[in-house]
């Protein structure tokens, strides 16, 4: 591939320096520059599932309250779930996967660098789509599994759901591009020697995660268009009335949903088994069977989604099999936390903040590992359906989870994105207060849970022993937003004191530490070889570490052009599914048919230079 | 696409697959995921409907109304075929394509097309005479259901004779040489893909009873 970019003298010197200006990001195809889109763009969204987290809580710190009424609730709750899940952690994934993959693999770019910019600005036009629903006092209100019959017309009147209905249509055609996209890239635009078995953790995870989209988001589609048909033209797929079955919702949802939290946790297992490893001056313990447990994992998760169904009376043959395909999902799991330990184990330890970051992420995902499993078991699980028992466990896997390996990540590869150092010392504060405030919020709705306490209830009356617990989780939730706000400082700090990273503070292995903080447009001046799957460690054995390496002009280096098509095509599948927002419009629908025809025309035909 | 200066040089690929075919057969693969939910549905509600007028059995409403059966097998089966063939038509095509044969392409190509539209013509008339037959949207989850799949799937193949005849007006034009046949190849993948998915639509909608 070096050589072959290298032919390509025809470029103007161009891309020697970088473009500035705002149109210069509105048309990039940079993978690089669409990572950044992705994370402010899905911090900000971040934020906002935040706030609305805050505002739950502050609601329920004490028995009686109406500071929220209950219509306010239900939008807020539904409207925290969405946007955790779908405008939160998956697009900070895919920060990671668009920043960090090409780089990990020694590539340019990813496979289709428009189709990149094409997902990215889809999923801002599904985010706020999704948000807008708020100016109009219309916030979706009926969980964000959206269980039939609630979310149909008879129940739901309103154009809440109608907003969740189109703003997921939307998101999954983000989600889809970019998972075909990173599928082929990571398949196909591996540098010479990074077979399968020696790419970096983080992409193999990230791998996997793009199989189980691509796999997992048809089927909600799919639920999704039944829905809106239900809703939009009056049939019965979901409406018992005319002979339709609303478990029908929940087994397409679920056969969905499953598989998606794997799709948020995965790339957690593939950041924290990059910082491990790099803190502990070790290899990753187990390589293959981490690859192993990682597509096992994903594969039983197919298998498994009708446990989140327990309540509807499946009867006791499927209760057991699902069950069972449920606990054997803990094996390959538990291999995995036996590896990240295994990698540990007389490690010579580094105590950086992204380090903290990744042990608590072992920590607090072994508790909710623990609770997941309690609701394998049937009889067990009709106990704490609905209860804040499931709360308390899907907060420890997403955010104790998640959200930590996340924090760790930014910790971690921060310095290669911006070329600035985060603080250490306030990260440490950072993650203190993380953890401890975590553990606030989200551990007493385990007690919570088990006295009956129900999820989805925008009050409780005093006397049924929910007092103190409350209290202490609405406290947790306060700290655990001011956590944030000691992580922007951190980052506004480090992004003012302009003091820039090397290319590799903290000795990695992997190839991405290889090239200057933050890279230049073309990643690497020379696409680079490896033999092993630590590159950088085995050149530090053999020669000593790398010198730092040094900014070039990469004039006669050949890379993708701007393009505004992906937006114009973004903006007609935008209007198009607008045309169904208010009722079906027939002429928007036809309007945002022509302009995505037009974009998809125009994109593929556009001239060369 | 045609001509992609904005796709990232990659002549030898990791896999030595090609980058674009990869990710059509990968789009595929998702797309199976699509048909399969909705051909699942067609079946779990297969007999559920609480009125008619049924597929294959006629009915009479409580009002004494009668309704024939709505399935009509001949004119499908004779789609079916066309379909079938069609992507015999595009393995032609692509053959004339990639060893220069303008002439053979533009045949081949074009029988392709014409296969695909009177295949989407038939389904349109089909749709004019179901309901003319008393078969509506929302009449039942037979109307639902039948309606949503064989739908999708004519958008489908509806989507394919444009993607086609775009790639026919390329090679009159002498814009579809032998080292772009790839970019038939490509719609010829999809192309088979459609008229594999109808192979399982066909029995499960009109032949099973």
């Amino acid at each position: 591939m070096a050589t072959t970019a290298v032919e390509h003298a025809d470029v103007t010197a161009a891309h020697s320096s970088e473009p500035t200006g705002l149109w210069s990001w509105v048309t990039t195809v940079d993978h690089k520059r669409i990572g950044i889109m992705y994370g402010v763009t899905a911090f900000f969204f971040f934020l906002l599932g935040g706030v609305e987290a805050l505002l739950m809580r502050w609601q329920l710190g004490a028995p009686d309250q109406t500071f929220l009424s209950p219509e306010a609730y239900n939008q807020l709750f539904t409207m925290h779930g969405t946007t955790m899940i779908f405008l939160g952690v998956m697009p900070l994934s895919a920060m990671f996967f668009n920043f960090m993959i090409p780089l990990q693999i020694g590539a340019r770019d990813v496979a289709f660098p428009r189709l990149n910019a094409f997902s990215y600005w889809v999923f801002l036009i599904g985010g706020l789509v999704l948000n807008a629903s708020f100016l109009l006092n219309a916030a979706p209100n009926a969980g964000w599994f959206g269980y039939a019959n609630l979310t149909s017309k008879e129940f739901s009147p309103g154009l809440n759901i109608d907003f969740w209905v189109i703003g997921l249509q939307i998101l999954g055609i983000a989600s889809l591009a970019a998972a075909v996209n990173f599928f082929v890239t990571i398949m196909n635009l591996r540098c010479k020697g990074m077979r399968m078995m020696r790419m970096p953790m983080f992409v193999w995870m990230s791998f996997i995660t793009q199989m189980l989209l691509m796999l997992a988001f048809p089927v909600i589609t799919v639920a999704l268009i039944f829905l809106m048909v239900d809703r939009y033209f009056g049939t019965s797929f979901y409406v018992p009335a005319g002979g339709g079955d609303p478990i029908l919702w929940q087994h397409l949802f679920w056969i969905f949903g499953h598989p998606e939290v794997y799709i948020l946790i995965l790339p957690a297992f593939g950041i924290v088994s990059e910082i491990l490893p790099v803190f502990s001056r070790k290899p990753l313990f187990g390589y293959a069977a981490m690859v192993f447990s990682g597509s096992f994992i994903a594969f039983l998760g197919f298998g498994v989604w009708s446990h989140h169904m327990f309540a509807t009376g499946m009867g006791p043959i499927a209760d057991t099999v699902f069950g069972l395909t449920t606990m054997l999902i803990a094996i390959p799991t538990g291999v995995k936390i036996f590896n990240w330990l295994g990698t540990i184990w007389r490690g010579s330890l580094r105590l950086t903040t992204a380090m903290y970051f990744a042990l608590g992420f072992i920590a607090m995902f072994v508790i909710g590992g623990l609770s997941g499993v309690m609701h394998s078991v049937p009889p067990a699980d009709l106990q704490q359906t609905d209860t804040y028992f499931v709360v308390a466990h899907f907060h420890y896997v997403l955010f104790g989870g998640t959200v930590l390996a996340f924090l760790g990540g930014a910790y971690y590869w921060f310095p290669k994105l911006f070329g600035r150092m985060l603080d250490e010392r306030i990260g440490k504060v950072h993650f203190w207060l993380t953890f401890i405030s975590m553990n606030l919020t989200f551990f007493p709705m385990h007690f919570l849970g088990l006295n009956g306490m129900p999820r989805r209830v925008y009050t409780y009356p005093e006397g049924l022993g929910f007092e103190l617990w409350n209290r202490v989780e609405t406290i947790g939730s306060l700290l655990l937003g001011v956590s944030f706000l000691v992580f922007i400082y951190n980052m506004l700090k480090a992004w003012r004191a302009k003091v820039p990273a090397p290319a590799d503070p903290w000795e990695g292995a992997t190839l991405e530490w290889s090239i200057p903080s933050p890279p230049q447009e073309f990643n690497f001046p020379e696409t680079p070889t490896v033999y092993s799957r630590d590159p950088l460690w085995e050149h530090r054995r053999a020669h000593g570490p790398l010198p730092e390496p040094q900014r070039v002009s990469g004039a006669e280096i050949h890379l993708p052009n701007p393009s505004y098509w992906p937006l114009v095509t973004a903006i007609g599948i935008g209007v198009f599914f607008l045309g169904f927002l208010f009722g079906v419009t027939l002429p928007v629908i036809l309007a945002g048919g022509a302009l995505t025809a037009v974009g998809i025309y125009a994109w593929a035909f556009e001239p060369p230079h | 696409m045609m001509h992609d200066a904005h796709a990232l040089p990659m002549d030898d690929t990791a896999t030595g697959l090609d980058t674009r075919k990869l990710a059509i057969w990968t789009f595929i693969g998702s797309e199976c995921l699509f048909f399969a939910s909705l051909i699942s549905t067609y079946l779990v509600y297969r007999g559920k409907s609480l009125v008619g007028p049924f597929p294959h059995d006629s009915w009479t409403s409580p009002s004494g109304e009668h309704f024939e059966p709505i399935l009509e097998i001949p004119l499908v089966t004779v789609g079916t075929a066309l379909l079938l063939f069609s992507s015999f038509f595009v393995v032609m095509a692509l053959a004339g394509a990639q060893r220069g044969d303008r002439k053979a392409l533009l045949t081949w190509l074009g029988l392709t097309i014409v296969c695909g539209a009177f295949f989407v013509g038939m389904q349109v008339y089909e749709f004019y005479h179901f309901v003319h037959k008393g078969l509506g949207y929302t009449t039942n989850l037979f109307g639902s259901t039948f309606y949503t799949l064989t739908g999708f799937h004519g958008t489908h193949v509806t989507i394919g004779v444009i993607w086609l005849v775009t790639l026919w007006i390329l090679a009159a034009r002498g814009k579809l040489p032998p080292e772009k046949a790839l970019n038939l190849e490509i719609a010829a993948l999809y192309w088979h893909f459609v008229d594999v998915v109808w192979i399982v639509i066909f029995p499960v909608v009109y032949l099973m009873r």
